[in-house]
């Protein structure tokens, strides 16, 4: 059993490296369909991470909706939108480039030494239920329905949205 | 002790996907290349509530449900970003943010 244990450690830096590469990649890519396979190798390590934190429905949700349809929706928007290349390519040069990387690094070492030297999270004594599909959709329903319903309202406002920004300036054309 | 079982290793992760976004966001001079760095933020957020609902939680169904909360919201800001992004390359020829000079469409 002990061999299980450390398969899944591995598995673990595997993942973490998974993540990590992706987000390198889609930030330094000089094409934009570069950048958006990078953002889906990362998505699968962050499903990974969430199977290791004990939800594997939560890692398959996210290898459906993100990597299946948001990945899907900004690949169309490449296709699409017709960026050009010299666009894309693009990067930071000169003054800004130091001034960025300035901003993370310090944005980043703010929260890290906040994360290990100052909070002390104590975990809960007791838990009210398990990590269960069951437990999930019952507070779904019952606990955290309005804010389900109202998650259904935005989509669909999304949608209709989304249709009478794309097909605004159709109609002028034709007619 | 496991470095997988521990809390701070994904609060760190977390933390990496962030920075990783905002460098993106300020990398990338394509409204395409924005929208993907803000992913990588949202994902962040949600690794992070992830992991206090493993660790610290007392009610192990409210993080994941966050978490779907989060990728519903994302998958919405996707389609709305892409269809403005398409509505902007008609109107102006060009997906240069530095072209985007007005509002009115």
């Amino acid at each position: 059993m002990i061999v299980y244990k450390y398969l899944a450690e591995v598995l673990f830096y595997a993942l973490v490296c998974l993540t990590f590469a992706g987000g390198f990649m889609a930030v330094r890519s000089k094409m934009l369909m570069h950048a958006v396979l990078g953002l889906a190798a990362t998505l699968f390590g962050v499903a990974g991470l969430y199977f290791h934190l004990g939800s594997p429905f939560l890692a398959m949700m996210q290898i459906l909706i993100y990597v299946g349809a948001v990945c899907i929706i900004i690949v169309l928007g490449v296709m699409l939108g017709n960026t050009p290349d010299q666009l894309a390519a693009k990067k930071l040069t000169g003054r800004n480039l130091p001034l960025a990387l300035l901003a993370c690094a310090t944005g980043f070492i703010a929260l890290f030494v906040a994360t290990i030297s100052r909070t002390e999270f104590t975990a809960a004594t007791e838990k009210v239920g398990d990590m269960s599909i069951e437990f999930v959709g019952e507070s779904l329903l019952l606990q955290y329905c309005l804010a389900f319903e109202l998650i259904s309202v935005i989509l669909l406002t999304a949608i209709i949205g989304a249709i009478i920004l794309a097909r605004g300036g159709r109609e002028e054309k034709t007619s | 002790m496991m470095i997988s079982a521990n809390l701070n290793t994904y609060l760190i992760i977390a933390a990496v996907l962030l920075v990783i976004g905002i460098y993106g966001m300020m990398q990338h001079r394509s409204l395409i290349g924005m929208l993907i760095s803000s992913e990588f933020i949202l994902n962040g957020a949600a690794l992070n509530f992830m992991a206090f609902n493993k660790f610290v939680a007392p009610n192990p169904a409210v993080g994941q449900i966050f978490a779907l909360f989060i990728m519903g919201i994302a998958a919405a800001e996707a389609a709305i970003v892409v269809s403005i992004i398409i509505a902007v390359y008609r109107k102006y020829q060009s997906e240069d943010p530095e072209d985007l000079q007005d509002m009115k469409m």
